[in-house]
């Protein structure tokens, strides 16, 4: 037998909450997303030694500064959301999709080899037909195939997802060898049978994705689908024991999810690059998982954390210009760094942290700040008695704080 | 023929260094899909030392002036590697989020942090130097002939690699400590009840598996592709196929020497291969990514025993759930 080496409760406990309340969720979240980007403005300002305002204004200047970059973050946004709504049903399902940048990619060389082939050469309402059909076609089959595995063999789907990333990306490379006669591998934006431009270039775009938000929204809601998607995800065995075809659900569920990025790739490249490369997927498909996991598979909440995100990201691209530094990578580290805060944060929604001494970790805080509130004041008190006499309270403020450090 | 055996070692040693690492995490449960951004970071962690070493040292001593340096490079990255794992094991060991997303975020962090070290902290005016030191082989490799050039005439790295996973495997199945890593992989409840330190695994686990991962990232550009640099993410790409090669070799570390060998030939065939077209040559590097789909299925379809992950994979372990 072990000795016992105290009779000491642990420091902490923890422990599952059970009085979950939406205000205290709330609570949290925000506290982790201000204590997140406050953290970052400190290491930015560290990093390029200037001070946290100017960040926060070059942020925000990054952003709202002119009327384009306005319609730029509205239309990133729409993209990201795009994708984030694509993913949530799979999610929903606990289907990891991992692979939104290969449908969005497949979807995008969808478009751009009908703009290819047939762009002048037909009218273009019948190639934009075209690309709508091809498009949305080559994202359903790009996720469709490790949906049908992992239906019938429960094949590991992150895995597989990841790696039909790169196998889009080897097929665009292997296309764009076969166009670009020059060799060069970068193919020149292609001017016919682009998608309409309504007042600008960026409306259409927002436009396709807010009524894909409105569908999803209904789609998840309030709909049989929906339903079947939440139950599946909750429990395969209830699944079966209501009488749902888990095998259906799951490969209807990720043709929609494909199909949506195959829209999302037709926008991008029918109505934004105009061209193709191996990168076109801009990364959306892995950041629309944070955008997803983020808003708790709300649609609508999914609106505000994409929009954030893109906000964080576009806003630090300017810092970075304006603060002189020319690569793309501290975006990166920040909206890393602020993923981690929220991530965390979930643990203090769903757990209950209780000290040695009964107290749990929010009453703690609140204690805390409620003492260094007294702390300002009685130093205040004792900057009057300074004035008054300066012999004696030399030791008096050192017996003070002493005092309060014991208790 | 023998130049390609012996570039596939080269360029699976990446694979293996990130793969030993990611079967550590997945025995104790934990699936990293941090692994590619851990990389990263560990590249810049070992690039970061190297540079300021060979910038402030000065031992003429060739040997001693390697040692140091190959020691500093571990050092870094190893450091840095764990840094990784250290943020992934907190948030999900002890804040118990989901590991999925966590590995995620991790990976795009990963990706920024190294590209950004790389770009404003490295100085790479001696990196070439720096490379050729860490690649310097056996002095009698050379006259072996065809058995020297494939198994002698690489650098410390490559050897390091092979010991890591060697220890590993032996480590994972023939020690008390292994059995109790595996053990709460399998079923962290029973782990705990028989009184093992199940959160004291955990972080230990992914602990030195990011460090060994992030040795990989460093391996990667100062002896594969000789002290250059141009962004992380064909270290990134790297990175998910080490975890692909994880499945392929069924979780053993000592099977891995081999799988990783094979993924590198697979890797750079499109390069050896004498007669194909360029467009060939495209299609031709798809297939590490072919192999691994077609082994996921045929490995899910097969459904053995021995060939599944640990049972307790991706599922984080709270001591008062029923």
């Amino acid at each position: 037998m072990k000795e016992i080496k105290s009779n000491k409760a642990p420091l902490f406990h923890v422990s599952k909450r059970n009085d979950q309340t939406l205000k205290s969720a709330i609570l949290v979240r925000t506290v982790a997303i201000v204590a997140g980007i406050l953290f970052c403005a400190l290491i930015c300002a560290i990093i390029f030694k200037t001070n946290p305002f100017r960040i926060i204004f070059e942020l925000f200047n990054g952003n709202f500064g002119t009327e384009r970059r306005i319609w730029m973050l509205l239309r990133d946004t729409a993209l990201l959301l795009g994708v984030g709504l694509a993913l949530l049903p799979a999610f929903k399902m606990k289907f990891w999709n991992l692979g939104g940048n290969g449908q969005i990619l497949m979807g995008c060389l969808a478009t751009v080899a009908c703009m290819f082939y047939f762009g002048g050469k037909l009218p273009d309402g019948v190639v934009i037909l075209m690309m709508v059909v091809a498009s949305i076609l080559a994202g359903a089959i790009w996720a469709v195939i490790p949906a049908i595995f992992k239906a019938f063999f429960k094949t590991n789907e992150s895995l597989f997802t990841l790696m039909m990333n790169y196998i889009a990306a080897g097929l665009v490379a292997y296309c764009l060898n076969g166009w670009v006669k020059t060799g060069s591998g970068v193919l020149n934006p292609l001017s016919d049978a682009n998608l309409p431009e309504i007042v600008n270039p960026y409306l259409l775009i927002i436009l396709v994705v807010a009524v894909l938000t409105v569908f999803m929204y209904f789609y998840n809601k309030h709909s049989k689908h929906g339903f079947e998607v939440a139950v599946v995800g909750e429990n395969e065995n209830t699944a079966k024991y209501v009488g749902i075809n888990v095998k259906k659900v799951v490969i209807r569920t990720l043709i929609l999810s494909g199909a949506i990025c195959g829209i999302i790739g037709l926008l991008i490249g029918g109505a934004m690059d105009h061209t193709i490369n191996t990168e076109s997927a801009k990364n959306l498909g892995f950041t629309a998982i944070m955008v997803t996991w983020l808003a708790k598979f709300n649609p609508l909440m999914m609106v505000l954390s994409a929009f954030f995100i893109v906000f964080v990201t576009r806003g630090m691209g300017q810092v970075q210009t304006a603060c002189g530094i020319t690569n793309n990578a501290v975006s990166n580290v920040v909206v890393g760094i602020i993923y981690f805060f929220i991530i965390g944060c979930e643990f203090f929604i769903a757990y209950k942290v209780t000290t040695r001494s009964g107290k749990t970790i929010g009453q703690l805080i609140k204690e805390v700040w409620l003492s260094f509130i007294a702390l300002f004041k009685k130093k205040e008190v004792k900057k009057e008695e300074l004035v008054q006499n300066d012999d004696e309270t030399v030791t008096k403020t050192d017996k003070n704080e002493n005092g309060e450090v014991e208790q | 023929m023998i130049t390609f055996i012996t570039s596939a070692i080269s360029i699976g040693m990446v694979f293996l260094y990130g793969c030993v690492g990611e079967i550590l995490t997945e025995k104790a449960g934990h699936l990293n899909l941090g692994i590619p951004g851990i990389m990263c970071m560990g590249t810049a962690g070992g690039c970061l030392f190297i540079s300021w070493y060979m910038n402030s040292v000065t031992i003429s001593n060739t040997f001693f002036l390697w040692l140091f340096l190959v020691l500093v490079a571990i050092l870094g990255a190893a450091l840095f590697g764990a840094l990784g794992g250290l943020i992934y094991s907190f948030l999900t060991v002890t804040l118990k989020s989901n590991q999925n997303i966590t590995g995620l975020a991790l990976t795009i962090f990963g990706a920024g942090f190294g590209q950004f070290i790389m770009d404003q902290y490295v100085n790479r005016i001696k990196f070439s130097q720096a490379s050729v030191l860490i690649k310097s082989s056996l002095p009698f490799a050379d006259n072996l002939g065809w058995f020297g050039e494939i198994f002698l005439s690489h650098g410390i790295f490559v050897y390091l690699a092979i010991a890591i996973a060697i220890v590993a495997a032996v480590l994972l199945k023939k020690t008390a400590v292994g059995l109790n890593l595996r053990a709460v992989g399998e079923n962290p409840a029973t782990a705990d009840a028989e009184g093992i330190n199940v959160t004291k695994y955990k972080y230990g686990a992914i602990l030195t598996g990011s460090a060994i991962a992030g040795l990989g990232g460093v391996y990667y550009i100062m002896d594969y592709i000789g002290g250059s640099w141009e962004n992380s993410s064909t270290i990134e790409g790297l990175g998910w196929l080490a975890i692909a090669l994880v499945i392929f070799t069924m979780w053993k570390p000592d099977l891995s020497i081999i799988g990783s060998i094979i993924f590198g030939a697979l890797y750079i065939a499109s390069n050896y291969i004498i007669g194909i077209s360029f467009a060939q040559m495209k299609l031709l590097k798809l297939l590490p990514y072919v192999i691994t789909v077609i082994v996921l299925i045929v490995t899910s379809i097969i459904g053995k025993k021995e060939t599944q992950p640990p049972a307790s994979l991706g599922v984080n372990y709270f001591r008062e759930d029923r």
